[in-house]
């Protein structure tokens, strides 16, 4: 097997999961409302609640829609990651998974071409949700959106890796709807995302732990200072650290010898 | 890179025409305590059509699973022309095209781009992806239609595509697990008639499950499996032979009555 078979392996599940997506114009509508509500008018209310003193990256005070627009980035990238997951289970469930893990290729690069085509969609949605925000007078210095590209790789990676892990843990689709409420929600709202953590440790320190080991809250972190062209090096390697964790246990789960597909066999059977 | 070979064949050497294209041997399965294999064994030649008979739940799904790496089988060996599955998957199944029991194709995408996308799974380049995609599209003739979502064909007409997609890399060996559920009489006909075309002129061997008697041919090979066991293995007249019946029909019942050890 060449380096060839392996290029072309990639760029077909890429293609695949682009044309998926653009087909499926609900989805990116979906896709792009939900943050865009949570901007125009979840913001919008809570501007004059919530002050927000100025903390790195930030030179100035700033508007609460600018502090929480990385924060909704990476919701974009959380539901993406969660969605493609849901994708992978439908994909299970519809057969369309054993086509791709019957080609000969090996599993794990399998499904790290399927997870960095879920991440390309990705980036397609957040790049749209900064042009739209951009009218809104949210707007991030250029190199900052540039900056951004990498940033948005690794915690979309991070995410997708999440997912898939969980696509081979849960055995049917209804099954999903429980992983949103106790994945999503929580990963969310005990991150960095809609306030600092300075303000949540003068609330709950407890609260304020589980939001400093949260993995999203690194990622929310890495986003944010990217978009103003910062490193953030430990949000960096923390995120990084939970993509292998993750993306490790997702092979895992995925291993025709060990895996978790064996005991899901029997349902189609 | 060959126009026959998408993947290169590995270390092992070019199959010779004596090795069989799947053989099966002490192949055993379970699902925690339940077993759903139990000393599987048989052996298909290549460019012989085989037909996998066994009631539900026989265990056909779960043999298919394993032949195709869905999941390791936990003893027993398999090999598809000479290779050990487990030992040598990518070689093994770039020679296997597989057709699934359930659909497992994009519906909103192009007949092209289902038939593409496996392409490239299987690392094929972008001309021979169009050549072969053209033969097999011709065959069916379906190539005025490539361009058309999958969503339009008729239920006989999306499995021809799922077949034509397992074709695209040129497989020797083609695996379809009770492919003709769903199909009305007319279509499913249409596609025996079309994968015993294909077993003829293409030198592939065919492994072809189904519950369904009326789908075994004269001269094929047929394997009977029942609750995990292969009951008997031969040709037609051997397995009507051996169960001491008049015929097909009652040589399957003999052999997967219920009460039977």
């Amino acid at each position: 097997m060449t380096a060839m078979h392996y290029i072309r392996c990639l760029e077909g599940i890429v293609v695949r999961e682009c044309r998926r997506f653009l087909n499926q114009r609900s989805r990116f509508i979906a896709a792009l409302v939900r943050p865009l509500v949570w901007l125009f008018i979840f913001a919008a209310g809570f501007r004059m609640v919530l002050g927000v003193s100025i903390i790195p990256p930030y030179e100035t005070y700033v508007l609460y829609e600018v502090y929480i627009t990385p924060g909704l980035i990476a919701m974009i990238q959380l539901f993406n990651g969660m969605q493609s997951s849901l994708s992978m289970v439908y994909d299970r469930e519809m057969g369309s998974m054993k086509t791709l893990l019957v080609s000969p290729l090996p599993r794990w690069y399998l499904l790290t071409c399927k997870l960095l085509a879920g991440v390309a969609v990705s980036i397609l949605q957040v790049y749209v949700f900064l042009a739209i925000a951009a009218f809104w007078d949210i707007q991030a210095p250029p190199r900052g959106y540039l900056a951004l590209l990498p940033a948005l790789a690794l915690s979309g990676l991070m995410m997708g890796a999440l997912g898939m892990l969980l696509s081979s843990a849960i055995k049917q689709l209804e099954n999903f709807a429980g992983v949103m409420n106790f994945v999503i929600f929580p990963m969310f709202f005990a991150s960095s995302a809609l306030y600092p953590l300075w303000r949540v440790k003068e609330s709950s320190l407890l609260l304020y732990y589980v939001c400093a080991y949260n993995p999203f809250t690194h990622a929310v972190e890495v986003i944010r200072f990217a978009l103003y062209g910062h490193l953030n090096g430990l949000s960096l390697l923390y995120v990084a650290a939970a993509l292998v964790v993750f993306l490790g246990l997702a092979i895992y789960g995925y291993d025709p010898a060990r895996g978790l597909i064996q005991r899901k066999g029997r349902t189609d059977a | 890179m060959s126009d026959r070979e998408a993947i290169d064949p590995g270390p092992p050497t070019y199959p010779e025409p004596t090795v069989p294209a799947l053989a099966v041997e002490g192949l055993s399965h379970r699902y925690g305590a339940t077993p759903a294999l139990v000393d599987v064994a048989f052996a298909i030649q290549p460019s012989e059509f085989a037909v996998l008979l066994g009631p539900n739940g026989a265990g056909k799904t779960t043999l298919f699973s394993l032949i195709t790496r869905l999941y390791n089988n936990l003893s027993g060996s398999i090999r598809i022309f000479g290779l050990e599955v487990r030992r040598w998957p990518s070689q093994a199944l770039a020679r296997i095209g597989v057709v699934f029991q359930q659909p497992a194709i994009d519906l909103d995408l192009t007949v092209a781009q289902n038939l593409r996308y496996h392409a490239s799974l299987h690392g094929m380049g972008r001309d021979a992806a169009r050549k072969r995609m053209t033969a097999e599209l011709g065959r069916l003739g379906m190539v005025e239609r490539a361009g058309e979502k999958v969503r339009q064909l008729s239920g006989g007409q999306r499995r021809r595509v799922e077949i034509a997609r397992a074709l695209m890399h040129q497989p020797r060996l083609l695996l379809l697990d009770e492919p003709t559920v769903g199909l009305d009489i007319a279509a499913r006909q249409g596609i025996i008639d079309h994968v015993r075309r294909l077993c003829a002129e293409q030198d592939m061997a065919v492994l072809w499950a189904t519950h369904l008697i009326d789908e075994v041919g004269p001269g094929d090979r047929v394997v009977v499996l029942h609750e995990g066991r292969v009951q008997a293995f031969g040709g037609v007249d051997d397995v009507v032979r051996g169960a001491g019946a008049g015929g097909l029909g009652e040589a399957y019942a003999t052999l997967t009555r219920k009460d039977r050890e």
